[in-house]
């Protein structure tokens, strides 16, 4: 945590990009001062509108204002790839430290079911689980974690067994502490810095899976202005109602765009010996 | 390889087999709908009686327990029989091979995409490190890397096709005009990727002992970098060519939607929607064993690359 607010005072790189996420988090949160329509509201009349002063994105089929639900999006798209790398770093980390931790059976299994997981192409089982279990935000994020936590478990896994013959855990075992204790004050709080920034740097190319998910309609479910979703609406208008493919994808890409130079430049400050 | 190398991987190969299939199977019974039912009606609002759909459940052995239905599903498998495909209304096995044909041509265009762009601008990169053209080569890979695949092809689509009106928009058939679009969208992607990784492995060997050996014994950079380094750099890039193509095969699902490409994602998606389980199943049973060829592939090709592989054999 110090090292992030002494990046942040000296890092201007860093500041600027801490700036611009915290600019999209703000987006999200007041939606609904920023908007000039309902996202959900539907006026037919005013279907298919081309962006001008009223609607500066236009409107879609239902006449429901274009900049409002890619606002709205902000919502829906960044809470859910931050649910998604919340879940996915939970459970990664945790089955890599009890792997880790206690060896044996336990990580002997844990370690082959991960084995399976990576001799296999993650994204068409995420679309076979999201889709079989029909779409929704929550089983995209259970598809999607059910093929990514590998990669937090391997990582969690090879630390902790660094960090298992260090001084300190022998000592914390002869004093008499539980696994429990050991687990929760010695050993997570030394592995969690590199967990984190692996965490940070994957925003990005999890909010490109979430939205994959919910443009092939195994995500969120209308009339939810999610940008994936919305794209997957707005490419049958291609050709009558470009502005409707147009903005929701850009939202996209802007916002990964910042995510993923945030989490560069998250990692180039608590972790200075990578470069480049 | 040696044979006990040889025979510990094709075990490997055979039990992931197990797991993925085994997973598969599992997975219709994550589903909501009645399979069953969907068999009987098409998807469609058609009435049918309770008696009806047990007696078909039962005819089909699906009343059995879980694990029986297992194997006799791993039987059949074994047999080469994926069972019948009410959405393509041919055996699932006939199906997949028809559309084969279009995910490899689409694979294999975008990784050739992919090489022509990416192992030039990598290289580049990494011998220019820190210049103006590293930057750029950097930032477009980004850029590369940020972009949501299925956007960029709605924008290809939009701009090339119908603004320019270059390109056709309607796809659905396998053609030189048709692939253009998919390829390039997948090409991007996958470049930018390879690119970023080709510079790290050029710069990784540019920073060893014996290019400043090489160095102080006076040779020129270029037979440095052409006859050292990047001989000593093939062998990462394989394996990460091996991970693209295997990537490539399975999850082009997104832009084969966006294109209407007839390939096997886009079947995923579509048995998907329609809960045709056995396609499903088979789909996901048949990339597994074409990524896993490949990387059992990649791993061979070891030997040939690398000479102490070849001679420690001995």
């Amino acid at each position: 945590m110090e090292k992030i607010l002494i990046g942040l005072k000296t890092n201007r790189t860093f500041f600027i990009y801490s700036v611009l996420a915290f600019l999209l988090v703000v987006i999200a949160i007041f939606a609904p001062v920023i908007v000039s329509h309902d996202p959900l509201e539907a006026m037919m009349k005013d279907a298919f509108q081309e962006p001008s002063s009223q609607h500066l994105f236009g409107t879609d089929k239902l006449g429901r204002d274009c900049f409002s639900r890619v606002i709205y999006g902000a919502r829906y798209s960044i809470s859910g790839v931050l649910l998604l790398v919340a879940v996915v770093f939970s459970v990664g980390t945790a089955l890599g430290v009890v792997s880790g931790y206690f060896g044996g059976k336990i990580d002997a299994i844990i370690m082959r079911i991960s084995d399976l997981m990576i001799s296999f192409p993650g994204t068409i089982l995420a679309i076979a689980v999201a889709g079989i279990m029909g779409g929704s935000l929550i089983n995209a994020v259970i598809a999607l974690t059910a093929v990514s936590w590998t990669k937090y478990a391997r990582l969690a896994r090879s630390l902790v067994l660094k960090i298992k013959k260090r001084d300190f855990v022998d000592a914390a075992i002869v004093n008499g502490g539980t696994p429990i204790h050991i687990l929760w004050q010695h050993i997570t709080p030394n592995i969690l810095p590199t967990v984190i920034i692996t965490a940070a740097t994957d925003i990005g190319s999890m909010m490109l899976e979430l939205a994959g998910l919910s443009f092939l309609g195994f995500g969120s479910q209308p009339p939810t202005p999610e940008w994936g979703l919305m794209l997957n609406e707005g490419r049958q208008q291609l050709q009558t109602a470009p502005w409707l493919m147009v903005f929701p994808g850009l939202a996209i890409f802007i916002t990964v765009v910042i995510f993923n130079l945030w989490g560069d430049s998250l990692r180039d400050v608590l972790d200075p010996r990578q470069d480049g | 390889m040696s044979n006990k190398q040889l025979i510990s991987r094709i075990g490997q190969f055979v039990l992931v087999l197990l797991g993925i299939s085994f997973l598969t199977f599992a997975l219709t019974m994550l589903s909501p709908g009645d399979p069953v039912k969907q068999m009987l009606t098409g998807g469609e609002d058609v009435f049918v009686t309770a008696a009806q759909v047990e007696e078909l459940r039962h005819e089909l052995g699906l009343d059995k327990p879980f694990i029986l239905q297992y194997f006799d599903w791993l039987y059949r498998t074994m047999h080469g029989d994926l069972g019948f495909s009410f959405m393509a209304r041919l055996p699932v096995v006939d199906k997949l091979w028809e559309c084969l044909p279009a995910t490899v041509l689409l694979s294999l265009t975008s990784l050739a995409f992919m090489l022509v762009v990416a192992i030039p601008a990598g290289i580049v990169a990494a011998v220019k490190q820190n210049t103006w053209v590293d930057y750029l080569i950097r930032s477009f890979t980004f850029l590369g890397v940020s972009i949501p695949g299925f956007w960029l092809g709605l924008m290809l689509l939009w701009i090339l096709g119908l603004h320019l009106g270059w390109l056709p928009i309607v796809g659905g058939r396998v053609a030189l005009d048709t692939i253009i679009l998919p390829a390039l969208t997948l090409g991007i992607a996958m470049a930018s990727k390879y690119t970023r990784q080709v510079r790290t492995v050029v710069l990784e060997e540019l920073h060893q002992d014996y290019v400043m050996g090489a160095r102080a014994r006076g040779m020129s950079e270029g037979y440095i970098l052409w006859k050292e380094v990047l001989p000593n750099a093939m062998l990462p890039l394989i394996t990460l060519l091996g991970l693209s193509l295997g990537s490539l095969l399975g999850g082009a699902a997104v832009v084969e939607m966006v294109f209407s490409w007839p390939g096997l994602g886009r079947l995923a998606v579509e048995a998907i929607n329609y809960r045709d389980f056995n396609l499903i199943q088979g789909v996901i049973l048949w990339i597994a064993c074409m990524y896993m060829i490949i990387n059992l592939l990649v791993d061979a090709s070891y030997h040939y690359f690398d000479p102490r592989l070849r001679m420690g054999e001995k």
